[in-house]
């Protein structure tokens, strides 16, 4: 098929309840949405947490390209692209460290770690140049919510508050959970890759259908409550925020049972510490919503997802070939919760974990079925006819729904269109 | 200090109990497998390098033996779908050392190992150093402790869902 003609036609290849199954295996496509999506919109990189002290660095990515979040000297964070401005090396071989600078192996060319080129070997070579015009390569808007770094390679284009929309609240109700108001990116990630592509992780992780049946082994051997919250009877909602962003709403779940902490499987008496200090922090009224209400289970277009205790960060790598960097959310000043967060997260998520080894098998063999092309289509319509909207406007549907999944599309094909 | 004659008797049923071991694991007899632990046994897979702190940072594996058990009962139920069809597995374990005894008496073992995994996705070299405490119980040795240290463990990694 011809690329170009395909490109002015995304309104053939999604439709509101369907979608062509090329849109995952097509690698001119997957090239496209590097350009439009990765390198145009809001992507998130790290958190502030990751880089604490003056100095300190740690390496990230955006898609395929790998991105050094530094915090200099003056405390300000930067995202520089590991890119000698000389002949491309990469500067920095590292996953994490602390340095004031960055020297390049191949010509000793030297940059501050706010980008600067500070100094180049042999330097009588370079008479008159201006330095300014060789620093390390930058995304080029940083912001960052709630201590959460993002980044957009496009100079012009809605701020991050405009594109978090309404998901900036589920970020906010996050952070609620630290009695401090802070979340801490401390423990380390694992990274699991699947040949699969992106879009199946995206999708998935507000997909309430699912966990009912693929994690149907760990659900009837493990004492977990999780199962209810995904089946025909539970009460919980699939969300759509606009700009791509989706949750799902287990807060009408938790509601009813009316138990602190029961969103994480335990109570209040079991981590006395941390709700006294909530209790502390917030007064008894609120904090005991706080601790009712749990965390947002929710995907940040493209590639955040914060899920309850966890945080995911989808890197795509190629159109097959993608990376889950997984840890377990730490919330500062709440020891006790952390040492629980993290022993669940190492249970649940990673190579080895009891529900993303499955999740993660599911995009692989979805993945291998698309390829095949009849039929052409990958039908999304559950829920279409009983989408309502919320009081704030957003449109909802039952947990098993695709409302996520429709909201996704909609938004994919308004960046796909408007390059 | 053992004697040369008890060292080469020692080493025999070691290198006896990890090919067992490997057999088990390659074969998916995981309630025979689960039977090689003690009671307090402790399963680790680090991420990240060979040291990290587990009690601090994220590993692949970090099992107490309830959750040793847990993950068995998981792989039992058939429908812990990234191994239904099961991987079809062979490893080669080499490089056996002796490491000395430790002080509760616990025998200290290292070696490599080099696994071969078919599965649905592909086929996929695994890699590892492999260390083990291993206890005499009612006359057998059991593993109190195994820690498998992949080659690669600082890199993404696809998914490691049989026994390792």
């Amino acid at each position: 098929m011809n690329v170009v003609r395909r490109m002015a036609q995304w309104n053939e290849l999604i439709h509101p309840d369907r979608i062509h199954g090329s849109l995952y295996t097509d690698r001119s496509i997957f090239e496209a949405e590097l350009q439009n999506i990765w390198y145009r919109t809001w992507v998130y990189v790290g958190h502030e947490s990751e880089v604490p002290k003056a100095n300190d660095y740690v390496v990230k990515s955006i898609g395929p390209q790998s991105v050094i979040m530094t915090r200099d000297e003056q405390g300000k964070v930067n995202l520089l692209l590991n890119r000698c401005s000389h002949r491309g090396n990469q500067v920095c071989s590292y996953d994490r460290g602390n340095a004031r600078s960055f020297t390049c192996p191949f010509h000793s060319w030297t940059f501050a770690n706010d980008g600067r080129l500070v100094g180049y070997a042999f330097p009588d070579g370079y008479e008159g140049q201006d330095r300014a015009e060789l620093a390390l390569g930058r995304v080029t808007r940083v912001e960052s919510h709630r201590g959460f770094v993002f980044g957009s390679f496009a100079a012009e284009g809605p701020t991050l508050k405009e594109h978090l929309g309404g998901a900036a609240e589920t970020i906010d109700r996050l952070v609620r959970t630290s009695p401090e108001g802070e979340v801490e990116v401390t423990a380390g990630f694992l990274k699991h890759r699947v040949k699969a592509n992106w879009k199946f992780i995206l999708e998935n992780e507000c997909d309430g259908y699912h966990p009912a049946f693929v994690h149907t082994s760990i659900f009837g051997v493990a004492d977990s409550m999780i199962g209810k919250l995904y089946g025909g009877a539970s009460t919980a909602l699939t969300r759509d925020y606009g700009n791509g962003h989706t949750e799902i709403d287990l807060r009408p779940e938790f509601r009813k049972r009316d138990l602190p902490m029961s969103w994480f499987g335990t109570s209040e008496e079991r981590l006395p510490d941390y709700t006294a200090r909530m209790k502390a922090a917030y007064g008894d009224t609120a904090a005991r919503e706080i601790m009712i209400d749990g965390t947002p289970h929710v995907m940040i277009f493209p590639n955040l997802f914060i899920a309850e205790i966890q945080m995911f960060v989808i890197q795509p790598l190629g159109v097959d070939d993608s990376v889950q960097h997984v840890t377990a959310l730490q919330f500062k000043g709440a020891p006790d919760l952390n040492r629980r967060l993290r022993q669940q997260t190492m249970g649940s998520v990673g190579p080895a974990g009891f529900l993303l080894a499955d999740d993660s098998e599911m995009y692989e063999r979805c993945h291998r079925g698309v390829l095949a092309r009849n039929p052409e289509w990958v039908f999304l319509g559950r829920g279409e006819k009983r989408e309502r909207r919320d009081e704030l406007g957003f449109k909802i549907g039952h947990v098993t729904d695709e409302v996520p999944s429709r909201g996704i599309w909609a938004h994919y094909r308004k960046l796909m269109e408007a390059a | 200090m053992l004697s040369r004659e008890s060292s080469a008797t020692l080493m025999g049923a070691v290198t006896a109990f990890l090919n067992r071991e490997a057999r088990l694991q390659d074969e998916h007899q995981y309630e025979a497998w689960e039977r090689l632990w003690t009671d307090d046994g402790v399963y680790w897979v680090p991420a990240n390098g060979a040291n990290i702190d587990p009690e601090r940072e994220m590993s692949i594996i970090y099992d107490n033996r309830s959750r040793i058990a847990l993950r068995v009962r998981q792989l039992m139920t058939g429908k812990h779908f990234t191994q239904t069809p099961q991987s079809n597995l062979r490893r080669l374990v080499s490089n056996i050392e002796l490491m000395g005894e430790q002080p509760g008496g616990d025998i200290a073992v290292a070696s490599n190992s080099l696994i071969f995994e078919s599965s649905l996705r592909d086929d996929t070299l695994w890699a590892a150093r492999n260390e083990y405490r291993l206890r005499h119980v009612d006359g057998d040795l059991r593993m109190a402790y195994k820690k498998v240290v992949l080659v690669n463990n600082d890199k993404a990694i696809y998914t490691l869902s049989f026994l390792v």
